[in-house]
């Protein structure tokens, strides 16, 4: 039974980790760059949702919805302000600069909250539910729900939707893309917009698990994410699912058969295992640099 | 309909295209050969946005489109099938011609799309496929296809030749034909190989290192004995 539970405890922080990792690997898969900064786009969600509950007495699907669309709108603008002049310079300016912006949003919230941890709102109340004998916690079961939700939506907007499609055929060839009479700088914005709307939902899961935020929690959150995005093969959707979900089933099991202390070791080991043995990731694709 | 007037592409300080000026009429087959490396995909990209042009102007259907981006190109009617086709891959053979009809919000875009699986059989057979795994041959159907799906009234055509077989490239030079008589699309063809090229063409220019030496109709460029001897051996 232990076993379970702790198996649906991954299940649904592997849910959050896959919400974060299909922000970097599609962004990945449509601006050729890895965005540091969305760790901190996590962050902001979190923040916002806490802003717009504890600070402005909002009912918690407002202020999901106001941290979505808060995040989505400042994902776009990084892109606008931060990367899209440096589309044409080398990856390590664009590299750089998403390590600034991350810098940058964290500090803000430094300066504009203190480093003091604030008590995330009360959104589901604490509690188990039985299955078969086995206790899951409401927000654990609620995680799962909406990560289930999210990742299907988003697979049935990629694959069926014909802006779905243009954003694939961006992502292979945006000179072809254009061609067909696509926008391609609109479909990058589109892409930046979901994937930090879908970090505004895991920075909220983030919040009401731990119940504390602090400026700092997207950075750790991101590099897990990020691990899971190059596990599960960057630019593969369905891979950052995958990934997420193993990060996160690795990390419970570390946890409750090992020691907590090693759970970061176990998933850092995971990345340098899956670079040394299969560097494209297990969707991945090995794609030959054209010269 | 097309009217290029002392068109202009740098790469920094190359100067790829110098004040070549050229048009194609409503209805014609245009030959653009030359070399590799004259210019001729250079004229292309300027012609559907996708590199700008530093100087002259491009005019079709008398609007200026010489500042209009590549996005907007192909709605006023121009279609590009671009040099090593440049299919989506990781996309199906079917996706990939709605990828051509994009703009289109008309009711006959389903028509549209059975009319390019009569014209290419093989797309139909293969229309669950991801474009990837299709032949070259098959490729370049695809990217025809997919360009015809946007209903244009001028079609570029990049290369179409190459890297197929010559019973590939009769069957294509005849698809070729078949547009252009039979769906009344104008095509302006650029293309290394000069002698399937002229044996279409109603007209066609001799593009050497970026300026046009020889231009006049595809019988008489065939037969000027300079261009004999450089292109058709």
């Amino acid at each position: 039974m232990e076993f379970v539970a702790q198996m649906i405890n991954g299940l649904s922080t592997g849910g959050m980790y896959a919400l974060v990792a299909i922000g970097y690997t599609m962004v990945y898969g449509i601006a050729k760059m890895i965005n540091f900064a969305h760790g901190e786009i996590i962050m902001v969600g979190a923040y916002l949702a806490y802003i717009a509950t504890s600070m402005m007495g909002m009912p918690s699907y407002v202020s999901i919805v106001i941290s979505i669309f808060g995040c989505a709108l400042l994902g776009v603008v990084t892109e606008k302000v931060a990367y899209k002049p440096l589309r044409n310079s080398g990856s390590l300016a664009v590299l750089i600069t998403a390590i600034g912006v991350s810098y940058l949003l964290q500090n803000v919230f430094l300066v504009l909250f203190g480093s003091a941890a604030k008590t995330f709102p009360t959104y589901i109340p604490a509690g188990t539910i039985q299955f078969f004998g086995i206790s899951i916690t409401y927000v654990s079961l609620i995680s799962l729900i909406l990560t289930g939700i999210c990742s299907a939506a988003l697979l049935f907007f990629v694959n069926k939707t014909r802006i779905g499609k243009a954003m694939r055929a961006v992502s292979e060839d945006k000179g072809a893309a254009e061609l067909m009479g696509i926008n391609v700088n609109n479909t990058i914005s589109l892409t930046f917009a979901i994937g930090s709307g879908l970090g505004a939902i895991a920075g909220v899961i983030y919040g009401m698990s731990y119940s504390l935020i602090d400026p700092y929690i997207g950075a750790m959150l991101g590099i897990k994410a990020f691990i899971a995005a190059v596990l599960g093969g960057i630019g593969s959707i369905q891979g950052a699912m995958v990934g997420g979900i193993v990060i996160g089933i690795a990390e419970a099991f570390t946890i409750s058969y090992v020691s907590s202390t090693f759970s970061d070791a176990v998933v850092f080991g995971i990345l340098i295992f899956i670079l040394l043995v299969k560097p494209a990731g297990l969707f991945g694709k090995n794609v030959r640099e054209k010269v | 309909m097309l009217k290029v007037d002392n068109l202009d592409v740098y790469y920094g300080v190359i100067h790829a295209i110098k004040k070549v000026s050229f048009e194609v009429n409503e209805g014609e087959i245009v030959a653009l050969i030359g070399a590799n490396g004259a210019g001729k995909t250079s004229i292309m990209h300027a012609l559907s946005g996708l590199i700008k042009n530093s100087g002259g102007s491009i005019v079709f259907l008398d609007n200026d489109i010489t500042k209009t981006p590549a996005h907007k190109i192909i709605a006023q009617g121009l279609a590009q099938v671009p040099e090593g086709r440049r299919i989506f891959a990781q996309l199906t053979v079917q996706e990939n011609l709605e990828m051509g009809a994009y703009l289109r919000t008309d009711s006959k875009v389903d028509d549209d799309l059975e009319k390019v699986y009569e014209k290419f059989p093989r797309l139909r057979e293969r229309k669950t496929q991801l474009a990837g795994t299709l032949s070259g041959g098959e490729q370049q159907m695809l990217a025809m296809g997919r360009a015809l799906m946007s209903k244009p009234k001028l079609l570029l055509l990049d290369e179409p030749s190459m890297g197929l077989s010559p019973i590939l490239v009769n069957e294509i030079f005849d698809i070729i034909q078949e547009i252009n008589k039979e769906d009344g699309v104008t095509v302006l063809l650029v293309e290394q190989n000069a002698n399937k090229a002229l044996s279409i063409a109603n007209r066609a220019y001799v593009l050497e290192t970026g300026n046009i030496t020889v231009s006049g109709n595809a019988q008489d460029v065939a037969s000027n004995p300079k261009v004999r001897e450089a292109y058709l051996g």
